[in-house]
């Protein structure tokens, strides 16, 4: 027991670094694999104008880069720095690109987390109160679930937006601070993603009301309401805390959408702009920033699920 | 969905039921009324519009829709409803060529990650599990990077950053085809591991990615129509439903119609996409046969 216990975690960690390590080459790939001379590319993009330039001008660039070392030697410098919290130079800007995305990251990551609670308390509210009960309620239910799900992001923030902040002015509508300017975009990417895990909850919800455990809950005298949130819910939100590291990346990557939507700051935006002007090492910072994100977030779920469900623990 | 679902407990052990008509629910009309609609508009749009596209009429500038205009008119007067329907022919080819080449992709990687050797299968694999650690629309935003926007790119990005999830769902039906009593039966006939594979593995294993496809082609509208929004898609004179959306998103606060409801046909064919997937995955659903 002492022995294996210590040789899973260990296995799971070295495979997220494996998987990190094969995202950092990703990247460097994508850097690559931009068309035509990348000095070139870089100076133009830096210019904003598109002519062809002269060795000398393009020398400085060169340097910069490094472009005039081999690939395998680039490749190495580019995880090496990623490794040292370096994750290039911005094409357009003159700045690394950990600053650009630094200062942006903050605001990001706490729309994210919000609306991953509510997404939590959202779900959480509407299975226990539709799973498992007469065939319209769990029809009414499923059907919500699925169309939630559905949703795209853009559409549901404009609606909201439509609703809440010019028609009902209960929210601001672009900017403003604090909670209240939180509120509609946190909603917007919870409603999705609450549908989403719904849909795993709901199958695991209505498994867990048939167990025997239940029964003699009932027996015992235990109320309907008690019985789900006590007992049943704790075996049923197990598949949706596995789409916990998922839906951290999925969130920041709606928040793409969200931010540009609600004019917030974020890493979103900077991602958006960085895409049209072709500031590929932005784009890839972001997205091996995210996806370090997400491989860290799933490590700490599998941490999290020995703690909800025991039995993983022996198995 | 409600009809199978209330169906008696024990008729899954009973022997088979003889087969009645099925009931169409309102919500499965509803799912194929929106496709019948959307379809025949790209076969023949001058059938379903009721204006030209692109007619220009300043007077009748940002209206809100009406019995004349069905679904508004934009800042130019044209007629919203007619620019949907004749945008519904690039949108869903645009739909369809993504989930062509995502499940091209998902097939390739899902079917070598389960058979492949025992190197090839685990470096796909291992491929796969980089994959997911970029959501769908940041795979698909760093195409764009690359690539530079345009239908295309669209295409190839949609369809390259939704291919990782179809490729685990193909690798777990291939592994499940290959474990099956049927695949057996074929091993101990002494069928040579080319033929079975042909033959038994990946008919079975794929027959659910028609149901698959139809589903991919309701989400692959929806992830470019949201490149489109973020103005990464087709340029907006383009009545493709995501450049309608990225050149309404200047009038939200003036004329809202003219997000909303593009937005509107777009879920409205996700939502239809999804139930017909989802009822066609059921009616495919191949199980072993007592």
């Amino acid at each position: 027991m002492t022995r294996t216990s210590w040789a899973e975690p260990l296995r799971r960690v070295v495979q997220a670094a494996a998987v990190l390590l094969g995202a950092a080459t990703a990247a460097f790939l994508a850097q690559t694999a931009l068309p035509g001379d990348r000095a070139t590319t870089i100076l133009n993009i830096r210019s904003g104008q598109a002519v062809a330039r002269t060795p000398e001008e393009l020398a400085p660039i060169v340097a910069q880069f490094g472009l005039d070392r081999p690939l395998v030697r680039q490749y190495l410098d580019y995880v090496g720095g990623l490794l040292r919290g370096d994750l290039g130079s911005s094409y357009q800007q003159f700045r690394p690109v950990w600053n650009i995305i630094g200062e942006q990251l903050a605001a990001t990551l706490v729309l994210s987390l919000t609306a991953i609670t509510l997404a939590w308390l959202l779900m959480v509210v509407w299975v226990v109160a539709t799973a498992g009960r007469g065939p319209r309620i769990r029809s009414l239910g499923q059907t919500v679930d699925t169309a939630a799900a559905g949703l795209p992001h853009y559409w549901l923030g404009i609606v909201l937006l439509l609703v809440f902040a010019l028609t009902l002015h209960w929210a601001p509508v672009m900017g403003g601070s604090g909670l209240q300017a939180l509120l509609l975009p946190a909603l917007t990417l919870a409603i999705p993603l609450a549908g989403f895990m719904g849909q795993a909850t709901r199958t695991e919800l209505e498994r867990a009301l048939e167990q025997p455990f239940v029964v003699s809950a009932r027996m015992r005298g235990m109320g309907d309401t008690q019985l789900r949130l006590r007992h049943v819910l704790r075996h049923a939100v197990l598949p949706a805390l596995t789409l916990s590291g998922w839906a951290l990346g999925a969130t920041i990557s709606g928040a793409v959408v969200v931010e540009s939507i609600f004019n917030r700051p974020g890493i979103g935006r900077v991602l958006v702009t960085a895409v049209g002007s072709q500031d590929i090492p932005v784009v890839t910072g972001i997205v091996v920033l995210i996806a370090a994100v997400y491989v860290v977030a799933n490590l700490l779920v599998d941490v999290l699920y020995t703690v909800v469900d025991p039995r993983v623990r022996i198995a | 969905m409600t009809a199978l679902r209330s169906a008696p407990a024990g008729a899954a052990s009973a022997p088979r039921p003889t087969r009645t008509r099925p009931r169409v629910s309102p919500a499965l009309a509803a799912a194929l009324a929106v496709v019948a609609f959307l379809l025949l508009a790209a076969i023949w749009p001058a059938l379903l519009a009721t204006h030209s596209p692109t007619a220009n009429d300043f007077a009748a500038a940002l209206q809100s829709p009406s019995w004349a205009h069905w679904f508004g008119t934009d800042e130019a007067g044209r007629d919203l409803y007619s620019r949907v329907v004749w945008g519904a022919r690039e949108s869903l080819l645009i739909g369809v060529w993504a989930a062509t080449v995502s499940l091209i992709l998902a097939v390739l990687l899902g079917t070598t990650a389960a058979l492949g050797g025992r190197v090839l299968a685990s470096a796909v694999g291992f491929v796969l599990e980089v994959a997911f650690a970029f959501p769908a629309l940041l795979l698909a935003l760093l195409l764009v990077a690359i690539l530079g926007p345009s239908a295309w790119t669209q295409v190839l990005a949609v369809g390259i950053g939704t291919a990782p999830g179809y490729a685990r769902i193909v690798r777990a039906q291939v592994l499940a085809a290959r474990s099956s009593g049927y695949v057996e039966a074929a091993v101990a006939l002494g069928h040579p591991r080319v033929r079975i594979v042909l033959r038994q593995i990946l008919p079975n294993a794929l027959r659910p990615l028609v149901a698959i496809f139809a589903l991919s082609i309701g989400q692959s509208i929806v992830w470019a129509s949201s490149l489109a929004f973020l103005g990464l898609g087709v340029a907006p004179p383009s009545s493709e439903w995501g450049a309608l959306l990225d050149a309404g998103r200047a009038y939200i606060t003036r004329a809202p119609w003219l997000v909303v409801i593009p937005g509107l046909v777009i879920v409205a064919l996700a939502l239809a996409a999804t139930s017909l997937g989802g009822r066609l995955r059921d009616a495919l659903k191949t199980g072993e046969k007592p």
